[in-house]
């Protein structure tokens, strides 16, 4: 590997990364986070196979703003990204080492060999070890790119299914979770949060809480109020009080939710281009024309716990405690939305519960920060209601996709037409120059949200994330229609646009299938020029006994496919679902290429539970609310799949050893929203094109 | 004012000074310096918060301490015995059953009740025994797996799903 790793090149130092203690031990800090997706074990597997230590001598160390800027742990990027430079970390660490031992030993560097962190002469009976050698080796230099990493062959660790690090603390229930967090002289804080999108603090009663029993400070700055007690019940306590006397002047400023395709069409809208391909006037003999139009509302995050912060004030600096996947970005806004040096604010990670995007872990960070303020020496922890999650956490953008195909007198797609209304995608914290925190938007001098808007096209786009098909169609053309100004808050939520454009691809490629007598598997292979591609599908037909499936009865079977990012893992699903009153995925088959696998049950973990999150979207999921306030605030106004509700999932791995690892925790989503739709339309006879996929959607379409 | 009530805790007679309707997983998560238990919701709709009470699984966020009073509690950090983990703590790390694992603590609790008294569940009980449990990161069939599996007198695989 001649070429650096893109994170070393901005942080080359070796010591940023990585110390090795006269323990043995090393211990590496990278920039990417735990989310519950197992990224630290993954890690852990790459640092040992470079180092040639074992795996329990490698130790990850919690992400922090002292160490690495990766940037968010987001997008499937952690693998490809940190792991590359953790190699690339790694690889140079052990050839140091080797040179420190070729002195110390006094035998030629080439003649040594380095197992379980050993190293010893080959042959020859004297050995030293990393341990013995920490003192001896300086990693405060620059990062050698030209070290070679291994090769496939050499890999020990690498394409085990290494157990997860961190469960067993978690399953024997110890403390591990930012909520668990315990310092000394620590509050707790509670933030009364508005009762809508919109609404003003006209009036709060500060005096008659500050007098309540634990109360250590009432915090008010604008439309921000917010309560410090010595007890985490007291500060419940004193919130509601707070909350019973707030008055609020609230504005019905939200949309019909049941009509957001008109909303998103309102504008004002910025239209790009994002593929334009050929002559659509002049396209190829097209006999027959298809059009359809999909939409998917607000999704809510949901994560299983409400999300948690904690900061301490000292000097005029703060310490920040906090779940989220991007801290440097944490640091930068909330140096922004305070007017402080970026020096003055240090971020550290700690874990929280499972997040699948930019969820509200900055929010209540930066809550913490502002009710810290007027505790000085005191660290504040906030935990927010399931409430307010629900209601206040970003939402993940609705879309409206119209599609029309061409096809032409051979039965095969001849245009592809795709006009993708959505807000943007994300609104990252530090991301536009603005803040971006819940918090700021409501002090007196506030920081007012920046519009969402998209990554670029390098980055994986985000609207228009997989709008353009992966089938073979000389004449195409793509257009992204962007909201400006929008009436709820929306970021990154798993997949971003992708989820909805493979959806809505899918849906019509199996409506074109039909269209044309084919059958929509061999029309997808007939369409489709990468192996790796054909590959998937067939495994996943080949498991799933696509071929012998029943037609009829109240069981169905339905496929879809795609590439995440047209770079990333490929994946393809197929759904048996049963539809009757209504619709239930009994089970999913899934074909996944991630490139080569790291941890193989890893990789089985983020399929299946990327493919159960996406059946939950997909069945159930709906921010609901009136023209004022968002009325799905709990676990029955905003219902997620249950165990009597989850499908089997079975998913074939198709290694490739060779071929660069991509990351998995954003493949299934698309793909299985797709099977599950055609699945549905194949036992029904109708197409649902509208999610969720109801009870009352159904009815609705087979009424229609 | 505050009151003293007395319970069995993970197997120790314990006492609490507290409010009577001060919730049991406020004084387990403070008083007790027992944070396994998960606040998830506050209102007993997702299971984060379940603990044994006289060995039935109930939500800890909406139950007042004077309400067990007396009675036997059972919390994730007292499912192992002296010979280590529970079964069925050993067969979700040998099934890998977790991602985030913020919910795994409510999870296990329930498939605890079960197991105590249908110690060789089939898979349609376990779901119906964990239906009051909410995952968000879809590891649902693995835990219903693990639960199947710690059942199993040989503590093998169950086979099937995953």
């Amino acid at each position: 590997m001649t070429d650096a790793p893109k994170h070393l090149a901005a942080n080359p130092r070796l010591s940023t990364w990585v110390e090795v203690g006269a323990d043995g031990v090393v211990r590496l800090r990278v920039g990417k986070v735990e989310l519950g997706q197992g990224i630290l074990t993954a890690l852990t597997q790459l640092a040992a196979d470079e180092l040639d230590v074992d795996p329990g001598q490698v130790r990850m160390l919690a992400a922090s703003t002292a160490g690495p800027d990766e940037g968010p742990t987001a997008g499937s990027m952690s693998v490809a990204d940190s792991g590359a430079a953790v190699r690339q970390v790694c690889a140079h660490v052990r050839a140091l080492f080797v040179a420190a031992a070729a002195t110390r030993l006094d035998v030629p560097a080439e003649t040594l060999l380095v197992r379980d962190g050993v190293i010893r002469q080959r042959g020859g009976a004297r050995s030293t070890s990393y341990a013995e050698l920490a003192g001896d080796v300086d990693l405060d230099r620059d990062v050698d790119a030209t070290v070679p990493t291994k090769a496939a062959d050499e890999l020990s660790f690498t394409g085990d299914s290494l157990p997860r690090v961190d469960l067993p603390d978690k399953v024997a229930g110890l403390p591990r979770f930012i909520q668990d967090l315990a310092l000394p002289g620590q509050l707790w804080g509670r933030v009364v949060r508005p009762p809508s999108p919109a609404a003003v603090l006209t009036d709060a009663d500060e005096e008659a809480v500050r007098q309540a029993p634990g109360v250590v400070a009432v915090v008010r700055d604008g439309s921000f109020l917010g309560v410090v007690a010595d007890d985490e019940l007291a500060a419940d306590r004193a919130a509601e009080s707070l909350r019973a006397a707030a008055r609020w002047h609230e504005s019905a400023t939200l949309p019909d939710e049941d009509d957001l395709s008109s909303y998103l069409r309102d504008g004002p809208v910025t239209t790009f281009s994002v593929d334009e391909c050929g002559d659509l006037e002049a396209a190829p003999p097209v006999v027959r024309r298809l059009a359809a139009t999909y939409s998917r509302p607000f999704l809510a995050h949901a994560s299983m716990s409400p999300s948690c912060g904690m900061a301490r004030w000292d000097d005029g600096s703060v310490h920040v405690w906090s779940h989220s996947q991007g801290i440097f970005g944490l640091r930068r806004a909330t140096a922004q939305a305070l007017g402080l040096d970026e020096a003055r604010v240090s971020v550290e990670h700690v874990e929280g519960a499972g997040a699948y995007g930019h969820n509200a872990a900055d929010d209540a960070a930066f809550d913490a920060v502002l009710l810290a303020r007027a505790v000085p020496g005191r660290p504040v922890h906030v935990r927010w209601s399931r409430q307010d999650e629900l209601t206040w956490s970003p939402f993940g953008s609705p879309m409206s996709i119209e599609l029309r195909a061409g096809i032409d007198a051979r039965g095969r797609l001849a245009s592809w037409q795709a006009d993708v209304w959505s807000q943007g995608h994300t609104s990252r914290p530090g991301y536009a120059g603005t803040p971006g925190l819940l918090a700021a938007t409501h002090l007196e001098h506030p920081h007012p949200f920046p519009a969402p808007v998209d990554p670029p096209p390098e980055r994986g786009s985000g609207s228009t994330r997989n709008a353009v098909p992966g089938y073979r169609v000389p004449v195409r053309r793509v257009r992204g229609h962007r909201r400006q100004e929008v009436a709820l808050r929306s970021s990154s939520l798993r997949t971003l646009g992708a989820y909805m454009n493979v959806f809505a691809i899918e849906s019509l490629v199996d409506e074109v299938a039909h269209a044309v007598g084919q059958d929509p598997l061999e029309f997808r292979l007939t369409h489709l020029d990468d192996a790796r591609a054909r590959a998937v599908l067939q495994a996943a037909a080949d498991r799933a006994g696509w071929v012998d499936r029943p037609r009829d009865g109240d069981t169905g079977l339905g496929i879809g496919y795609a590439r995440y990012k047209a770079r990333g893992a490929y994946c393809a699903v197929v759904a048996e679902v049963e539809a009757v009153s209504d619709v239930r995925v009994r089970r999913l088959t899934l074909a996944v290429d991630v490139g080569r696998i790291v941890n193989p049950d890893g990789v089985r973990n983020q399929i299946e539970g990327g493919a159960v999150q996406s059946t939950s979207w997909t069945l159930k999921e709906r921010v609901r609310f009136d023209r004022t306030r968002i009325t799905s605030l709990d676990w029955e106004t905003y219902p997620i799949l249950r165990f009597s509700e989850t499908p089997e999932v079975d998913v074939v791995l198709l290694d490739r050893p060779d071929l660069p690892s991509v990351g998995s925790g954003e493949a299934a989503q698309g793909p299985t929203a797709a099977a599950i739709g055609n699945a549905v339309a194949a036992v029904l006879g109708v197409r649902v094109r509208d999610l969720p996929i109801t009870a009352d959607r159904v009815i609705e379409a087979l009424g229609a | 004012m505050p009151q003293t009530y007395q319970l069995t805790l993970n197997g120790s007679v314990t006492e609490v000074h507290s409010e009577p309707d001060t919730p049991l997983l406020h004084v387990l998560r403070h008083q007790l310096g027992l944070k396994g238990t998960r606040f998830g919701c506050g209102t007993g709709l997702c299971g984060a918060c379940f603990v044994l009470v006289d060995g039935a699984a109930v939500s800890s966020c909406d139950t007042p301490v004077w309400s067990v009073e007396g009675r036997t509690v059972v919390t994730v950090e007292g499912l192992a015995g002296e010979t280590g983990l529970h079964p069925v703590q050993r067969a979700f790390l040998d099934e890998q059953a977790a991602q985030c694992a913020f919910c795994v603590s409510g999870a296990l609790v329930s498939a605890a009740a079960l197991l105590a008294r249908d110690p060789h569940p089939g898979e349609a009980a376990v779901i119906e025994a964990l239906d009051r449990n909410l995952c968000r990161c879809g590891v649902q069939r693995r835990m219903v797996a693990a639960v199947v599996r710690a059942g199993r007198s040989d503590g093998e695989p169950s086979g099937g799903s995953s």
